[in-house]
């Protein structure tokens, strides 16, 4: 399976080592549709490939939206790429949230740092109105104010859903909670019997956030989870993402908490 | 299926009739103080009147007081090397002034005949078929190289110590598809091949050998081969009930075995090189010096290695304890889930080729002991 070859409209720098990439086919023909929640291989030429979650519209324009942090080599070389420049991708993979049992849901959208990107695709599908919830929380936390994803769509998310932030560390001028992201969360009033979760960000916040919502009732199979491991493939051959009997490229990487939570329990599997 | 019988002084028209045919035909040969698999072009090839001893960590060939020559175990090598190729390229990328161009590298898949497969390779091939053919993606690379595989499949009629194909129920009597399947038989003056075709492919190369219908009797005699080699199996120490595996292994991902395993395990790969059924991989990105061209190469990797789980933050498995427990679990486990099979076929290389002895029926042994207590 070759990559196709996009082209990036638009590189914007989220804060420092951190980025996200606009693109769209050549022709500005239609790309593969997606489910918020699946992931593309993104190749940098010669340096390689990564998985990097969709962070975009699910439907509206043609392109992909990535969002990307500087880590290894390949992240280096997708961010050395400018505006103009072509990038390969293959994809889009994986099993994506479940959108369609979120309707007349009490909807909690948790965000650890970098794990917003692979929940805006679903935020935008709830602010266009394409699935509807009852209600919907945005509890979000990163590190620093200045290092938090779209920070020019915040102030929109929250006009329109009740949005909660949370830093680990601030001068006096952030109005917001300072603290790990589970404080907000414990004091959130849940509704058990329509409670619904999407959890994405770090494991160790992920499994923080499941205890907290268990504490308040929220049943496990109310609680979806986006997991990430080393992939090569993405296709369920090279072995790689093998996390127990499941494969977080095909059977993930989001998964319902029921399904995985004796797998989670396991260190170093 | 009518039996029949080819006398072994005309096993190389069996030979020359497959490579008539335009197979290209790969078998066991003795190579470098082990049988292993490669061309063969004439039945003098083969590794005739050698066999193997084989125990825990250790391999060696030996004159057996017959001219069979097909009285070996599994070596070294497995047939998977000639279907997920080791190495292999898979794209070449060009910067040019209208931009990258991507072309996908697909070779025209040789014909191939298998010479020798035995039942727990009939088993390991069709598991990674399972991974690899008859799942949600395809490995065209893989699918159409087996695809044009002809395969004569040898029943087994004697084992190494290291074989626990009984209790993996993979053998040692082919109970799989093949294009021809024989047993070879060698009593006093005696020496032939009985033989059937499983195919139209292999009822062609039938038709062109001096075989003839087989008396009971010759048929009996391979039988009892077959049957004197399940039972050499069943009383040795890799006997075992494999029927509980997934559950006793579900439930011991903490053993304390994994850290006595972890204490000796090397986490040198040679287990899953030598396995014919791992089928993990990786690839490698590189450019030319110019920069202009690039290439893909995947090649065979390994759950053992320090950086197949490595993500921002580190390797998920960083130590030898948690590689062996997804290796073995893997295979006798969580397989199970994933492709509705075990992953281990009994052929006992792991055990054969493991540097420090390291016996994968040791340890399940180990674990359903501490298991009980």
């Amino acid at each position: 399976m070759i990559p196709a070859l996009l082209r990036i409209d638009r590189r914007s720098e989220e804060y420092a080592g951190t980025f996200t990439l606009h693109l769209s086919a050549d022709d500005g023909g239609a790309l593969p549709e997606f489910m918020p929640g699946q992931f593309n291989m993104l190749y940098a030429f010669g340096t390689g490939e990564v998985a990097i979650s969709m962070s975009g519209s699910p439907t509206g324009d043609k392109g992909y939206v990535h969002t990307v942090r500087v880590h290894g080599l390949a992240t280096q070389a997708l961010g050395r790429l400018r505006e103009g420049e072509q990038i390969g991708v293959r994809g889009p993979f994986g099993q994506g949230w479940p959108l369609d049992q979120v309707e007349d849901r009490d909807l909690l959208i948790i965000a650890g740092g970098l794990g917003l990107a692979p929940l805006r695709p679903l935020i935008y599908s709830l602010l266009n109105g394409n699935w509807k919830a009852r209600r919907v929380r945005i509890f979000y936390g990163a590190r620093r104010p200045e290092e938090r994803l779209y920070r020019e769509e915040l102030p929109r998310w929250s006009e329109v859903f009740e949005l909660r932030q949370s830093v680990d560390h601030a001068d006096t001028a952030w109005p917001g909670h300072i603290g790990v992201i589970t404080g907000p969360l414990q004091m959130a009033e849940v509704d058990i019997q329509s409670a619904m979760a999407f959890i994405c960000g770090p494991e160790i916040m992920m499994r923080f956030c499941i205890q907290a919502l268990r504490s308040k009732g929220v049943a496990e199979s109310n609680i979806y989870l986006s997991m990430e491991r080393n992939m090569k493939c993405a296709i369920g051959h090279c072995g790689h993402c093998q996390w127990g009997p499941n494969f977080i490229c095909k059977d993930g990487p989001v998964f319902c908490y029921r399904d995985i939570q004796s797998w989670f329990q396991i260190r170093a599997l | 299926m009518q039996e029949s019988v080819l006398q072994a002084e005309d096993l190389d028209l069996l030979i020359q009739a497959i490579r008539g045919e335009g197979y290209q035909l790969l078998g066991p040969v003795l190579r470098d103080h082990a049988i292993v698999y490669d061309k063969v072009e004439s039945a003098a090839d083969l590794p005739r009147g050698w066999t193997d001893e084989q125990e825990k960590g250790t391999y060696r060939v030996k004159r057996r007081d017959d001219d069979a020559y097909f009285g070996y175990a599994a070596g070294p090598h497995s047939w998977k090397k000639f279907l997920q190729l080791p190495r292999r390229p898979v794209w070449r990328a060009q910067k040019g002034n209208h931009g990258v161009a991507i072309t996908e590298i697909v070779e025209e898949a040789p014909a191939m005949a298998f010479l020798g497969v035995r039942s727990c390779e009939l088993h390991a091939i069709a598991t990674q078929d399972r991974v690899f053919v008859d799942d949600k993606y395809r490995n065209d690379s893989y699918a159409n190289r087996r695809a044009k595989l002809f395969m004569v499949a040898v029943n087994c009629t004697s084992a190494a110590a290291t074989c626990f194909c009984t209790s993996m129920n993979t053998g040692p009597e082919i109970t799989l598809p093949s294009d021809l399947a024989m047993t070879e038989v060698i009593d006093g003056e005696a020496h032939y091949f009985l033989i059937k075709s499983g195919s139209s492919r292999g009822e062609r190369v039938l038709q062109q050998l001096p075989v003839k219908p087989a008396i009971k009797d010759q048929v009996q005699r391979a039988r009892n081969a077959v049957e004197r080699t399940a039972q050499q199996m069943a009383r040795g120490p890799r006997s075992f009930d494999s029927s509980d595996l997934k559950a006793l292994l579900y439930r011991n991902y903490e053993s304390p075995s994994w850290d006595q395993v972890a204490d000796r395990c090397l986490s040198c790969a040679n287990c899953t090189m030598a396995c014919p059924t791992c089928f993990c991989s990786t690839v490698e990105d590189t450019t030319d010096l110019s920069g202009d061209h690039a290439e893909r190469w995947e090649r065979w990797d390994s759950c053992f290695t320090g950086d197949f789980t490595y993500i921002s933050g580190g390797s998920v498995r960083a130590d030898t304890r948690s590689r062996y427990r997804q290796w073995m679990t893997h295979k006798l486990a969580t397989w199970h889930d994933q492709f509705g099979r075990s992953g281990c076929v009994g052929c006992g290389r792991c055990i054969a080729w493991c540097p420090v002895g390291i016996d994968l029926t040791e340890e399940v042994a180990r674990i359903r002991e501490l298991d009980k207590s």
